[in-house]
């Protein structure tokens, strides 16, 4: 049977692991490559690096730190964050990235989503999807969550299934940082709608956001940060808690 | 002993190669990654990674003169071990479906054909980690328990005329075959270099043949 997974995300600044909350205010939790080795080591099902301040300062730091865990870690590796040509997922990928998430370029040009998932297949071309509620609605957000677009996150998520999108990562803005748990609705509405996999992000407080995001939010991989980061819980905690409420993860 | 992994600039094989070279890094192994027709032959060991379409991959593989038929000659007539990782095993069949029809390289008589999604209750891509049921033993399972856990990206599945080839199934929407062996060529749907411990073993095992 399919497991669940795992995936604890690492914001990773000029080469060092940080976590935002609401994007701002951020603190230093470390070496990424060493953290991404206690998380595999226990038990990570995926890794994920999100570059976040790579849309307007210098990449290459994210390049060597990809570089160096993909020759530790044992596990898929994902990373995202200020992607945006062909070029940029070439690279990464030469690093030892299995998947690149794509944000901002996949909202301003699908067509980057619909080449890379040919040239390099589907199954390492990732599509985040940062909403934002208003009214009924999801509206995108590109630049960290910095730009509104106007563009229906769920008609959007269609979309990029149709471009060639393998997995979609798709982060509550309004949950971000707030450790108030997904935004169920939001998760529920896009891996309802398409028929790929749904990454749910943003908002895990506790072990039991994360079975909302599966259980509820249909999500068949929840993503966390800071309860993993500042050892609230370890991932085998998260993944014994699933376990016991009848989720199954690879144990 | 040398082991070369095919680089026929189709996909992403950083993994691949990360992995061989963790595993070989106290052995008396030389990992080689290369297209040069002369060191894949006088390999010990081969391995064909693949990773996008069947036809995308079958078209790479075409693309460097003579590589089909140095690989042909090493799986079929030289017989040393091979392993075929992802696409790598599904273009062993005879016909790959995926875009287009496509001729395979014919080592195991089969097709390669799209998972039944049961009209979109099972999400593709198969992604993640799933249990291998082991239906016959090998020596690529050593110190490998029934059930373990490998990852998995795929959409398509490679199903073999003769099912006596068939090592390993997973389920998902119905049992698909992950690991073949025939005679000296071997295959994983999964992905061993990202499958953690058990996928390094899966390599280790591989070597040690």
């Amino acid at each position: 049977m399919l497991k669940n997974r795992i995936i604890p995300c690492l914001d990773v600044k000029n080469g060092r692991v940080v976590k935002g909350i609401n994007f701002v205010d951020l603190k230093d939790a470390g070496d990424p490559v060493e953290q991404a080795k206690i998380y595999s080591d226990g038990g990570a099902d995926e890794i994920c690096f999100l570059d976040i301040t790579a849309s307007n300062e210098n990449r290459d730091t994210i390049y060597e730190v990809v570089e160096k865990t993909s020759k530790k870690c044992f596990v898929p590796l994902t990373v995202g964050g200020g992607i945006r040509s062909i070029e940029d997922i070439n690279k990464l990928l030469n690093c030892g990235a299995d998947k690149v998430s794509i944000n901002t370029a996949a909202v301003q040009n699908s067509k980057v989503v619909a080449d890379s998932s040919k040239k390099f297949g589907s199954q390492c071309i990732v599509v985040a999807i940062d909403a934002k509620q208003n009214g009924k609605k999801w509206e995108i957000f590109t630049h960290g969550g910095r730009n509104s677009t106007g563009i229906d996150a769920i008609e959007y998520a269609k979309k990029m299934e149709e471009c060639g999108a393998g997995e979609l990562l798709v982060t509550s803005m309004d949950r971000d940082g707030t450790q108030v748990g997904y935004d169920i609705k939001l998760m529920s509405k896009i891996s309802s709608k398409v028929n790929i996999p749904v990454i749910a992000s943003g908002g895990v407080g506790n072990l039991n956001h994360l079975l909302e995001g599966i259980k509820l939010g249909g999500a068949s991989a929840v993503l966390a940060a800071s309860i993993f980061h500042y050892g609230k819980h370890s991932i085998k905690e998260a993944k014994e808690y699933l376990d016991s409420k009848g989720i199954p993860v690879r144990i | 002993m040398n082991v070369s992994i095919v680089d026929y600039k189709s996909g992403n094989i950083s993994s691949v190669i990360n992995s061989f070279k963790e595993v070989a890094q106290n052995k008396k192994v030389r990992i080689e990654v290369t297209s040069d027709l002369n060191k894949i032959k006088s390999s010990d060991k081969v391995v064909l990674p693949g990773q996008g379409s069947f036809k995308s991959c079958i078209d790479a593989l075409n693309t460097i003169n003579g590589l089909v038929e140095t690989l042909d000659n090493f799986a079929i007539n030289i017989k040393k071990p091979l392993l075929g990782i992802c696409v790598g095993l599904q273009m062993f069949a005879d016909v790959g479906y995926e875009e287009i029809e496509t001729k395979g390289l014919g080592w195991i008589p089969g097709k390669v054909t799209k998972i039944n999604n049961q009209n979109g209750e099972y999400k593709l891509p198969h992604i993640g980690w799933n249990e291998i049921n082991i239906v016959k033993e090998s020596k690529i399972f050593k110190d490998i328990e029934d059930n373990s856990h490998m990852y998995f990206v795929h959409s398509y599945e490679f199903i073999p005329d003769d099912k006596n080839v068939i090592l390993a199934t997973t389920n998902y929407s119905s049992n698909h075959v992950c690991v073949v062996e025939k005679e000296n060529i071997f295959g994983t749907q999964f992905h061993p270099e990202k499958s953690d411990k058990t996928g390094l073993k899966i390599i280790n095992n591989f070597i040690n043949l």
